[in-house]
Parts: structure tokens; sequence; C-alpha cells
């Protein structure tokens, strides 16, 4: 099955670094991005998108609301909350919608525990 | 000026990046001091006179201001500072100290317990950007200074008044306080060019070719 992951940051570096650690990882994977909140929600609309790591702090609507909002309609989405804030009303939140926390700045290290539990569950719900 | 006159584009989106996570860290310290959320804004990043830079934030608190001021050195010099309305700055001190002082205790400890937050959220965020640029930076000892935001600003040896400076900042928040400031950064010119040939290299490192 290809998976597609939807990358989330106003921060074009930041794309490029989830999209290096992204590829080490799991190199066959699709990759896509988005800047900004509303550019995410344009691009799940058109296409199939399995994974989202999404940036915490951006500019009119933030990681958080853009994860909540998804979680609505995408009750299973694995989604990963990115940033160097943590702090325990963050990392609350993210838990409350479901979704991991991933520290920044982002490494394959950091990054594979999510990524490795996300192609888990892809796996065990499409075999 | 506009900044893109010396950052290029994908330099500007890195400085951005690592002022974020200089001071999302900062923010994460500040709220375990304070033992409230801590919300952030985008950081703001120009080019701009001092004196534009002390009314870029004038124009946005009319009252008198204190702020926590640390000068660092190193392959880049700058001035770094912690900003607060002046009626904020007791009440700050009140979070710190988990309201357990009288009035009488606040007073007497507010300069040190400034100083001492100052130091924490400017050397986390100070060190953080330090970190990912490779470089080592020295701090001073943290000062506090009041006054408006023409004094807080203008004192800055390094660049005249009207010298163009780089101005960071950000503005913060703690829920439920009444709490709200400012992280600012200034770096003069000669800095900037430093600055910018670390950022090449940084971006070099994390985009790179493929390893």
């Amino acid at each position: 099955m290809a998976v597609t992951v939807l990358i989330v940051d106003d921060s074009k570096l930041a794309r490029i670094v989830a999209n290096k650690a992204l590829l080490a990882l799991q190199p066959e994977w699709q990759r896509v991005e988005a800047g900004s909140a509303a550019q995410a929600l344009e691009v799940i609309s058109k296409q199939q998108v399995d994974i989202a790591l999404i940036d915490f702090n951006m500019a009119e609507k933030d990681g958080l609301e853009l994860a909540a909002e998804l979680r609505q309609t995408y009750p299973e989405l694995p989604i990963a909350i990115i940033t160097a804030n943590i702090q325990d009303e963050i990392i609350a939140r993210a838990r409350a919608i479901n979704a991991a926390f991933v520290s920044k700045p982002i490494t394959k290290e950091g990054l594979d525990g999510f990524v490795s539990g996300a192609a888990l569950r892809l796996r065990s719900k499409n075999p | 000026m506009n900044p893109e006159i010396l950052l290029d584009e994908l330099e500007r989106d890195a400085l951005t990046e690592i002022v974020n996570i200089g001071v999302s860290r900062a923010a994460a310290n500040l709220r375990k001091m304070v033992g409230q959320q801590v919300l952030l804004s985008v950081p703001s990043i120009d080019i701009v006179s001092q004196t534009r830079a002390a009314r870029l934030i004038g124009e946005r608190e009319v009252s008198k201001l204190v702020a926590v001021r640390q000068d660092f050195k190193g392959a880049f010099s700058g001035r770094a500072l912690l900003i607060f309305p002046h009626e904020k700055s007791l009440e700050l001190v009140r979070a710190v100290t988990r309201d357990e002082l009288n009035a009488a205790e606040l007073v007497e400890m507010e300069h040190e317990a400034l100083t001492e937050t100052g130091n924490i959220i400017l050397n986390s965020c100070l060190a953080t950007m330090a970190n990912m640029l490779r470089q080592s930076l020295t701090m001073t000892i943290p000062v506090v200074i009041r006054g408006d935001s023409a004094t807080l600003f203008e004192v800055w040896r390094d660049a005249p008044a009207d010298a163009p400076v780089l101005f960071l900042y950000i503005d913060f928040t703690v829920r439920d306080r009444n709490i709200s400031g400012y992280i600012a950064m200034l770096m003069n010119i000669p800095s900037l060019v430093a600055v910018k040939e670390l950022i090449a290299a940084f971006i070099e490192r994390v985009v790179g070719s493929d390893d």
C-alpha cells in the first residue's frame, strides 16, 4: 500500500528537515507539504493522507487546532505534533486528541518511534 | 530596510526557525517557573534602526517598561531583553514565587526574581540558538532596567541609534495570569553578516546533500 505523509510547517527549512528524516526512515513513502493549516486542509481535501506531521507554532491557526479539526474527520489518522515547546499543557492537548509528540529540531531518531508506530497501525488496518 | 537585502528567503526562514525553537524552549522553562501555560507568538524578524526597534515596542505599550537585559558575545554579538509593562512586573514575581510572599516580601524580592527569571529565559533561548549554530556565546550578567522603550534600546554602544540592527521579537502571555511581555533580540550588522554565514552552514548541515 502506498503511504502518504503530510508535513505541515510554516518553515520551509523545517519541512526540508522533516522530509529528509522521513526519507531516511521510510524511503518508499510519499511526502506532501503544506506551509499553513489552511494549506494542509486544502491538501487533505484533495488527496489521500495516511499520516500527518504538524508543527505547533504557526501563525493564524496553530498545529493543535489543526490536529483537533483533522481528528474529527479522521479519527484514526496517525498525527504527530512537532515542537520544541514542551509545556505540560501542550503535551496534554496533544494526548487529548490522540496525537503523538515529537520534539524539534526533528531528527531521524526522534521521529522513529512515531513513524514505526504509525506504520504498524497502517499495516494492521490494511493487511 | 528589508531583511531580504541581507538574508535570502531560506536563510531568513532558518533564522526564524532557530529563534522559534530557542524561544519555545525558553517558554517551556518559564512554564516550569510560573506553573501556568505560556503562550507565544510567531517570531517577527526585521532589520530596522534601534530607534525604530524601540518604537515597535513603544507603539504597543503605552506604560513604562521593565526589562532584564543580557548582552552576548561570540561569533556574533548582540543584546537580548525580556520586557514587561511596568505594572506586570510584580505579577510575574508573584507567579514565580507561587503566591507565597506577602506584599512587602514581593517588593523586596522583585529585583532578584526578575533577574533570575530573565537569566533563565534569555539563557535557554540564546544557548539553544548557539548550539544549533554550533557556536559558543558568552553572556553578561543580567541587569534590570526601567523606563520607556527608548531607554531600553538606546544605550547600546555597539550600534549608533540610526544604524540598522537585526531586531527579533516574540510576544508572550501567561495564561490565567495577567502577565504579558516580549522577548527581544538586537544584533548589529557585522554580527548579522557573521550570523548569515553560520545560518548558511546550518542550512548546509540540515539540508545538505544526501548523507
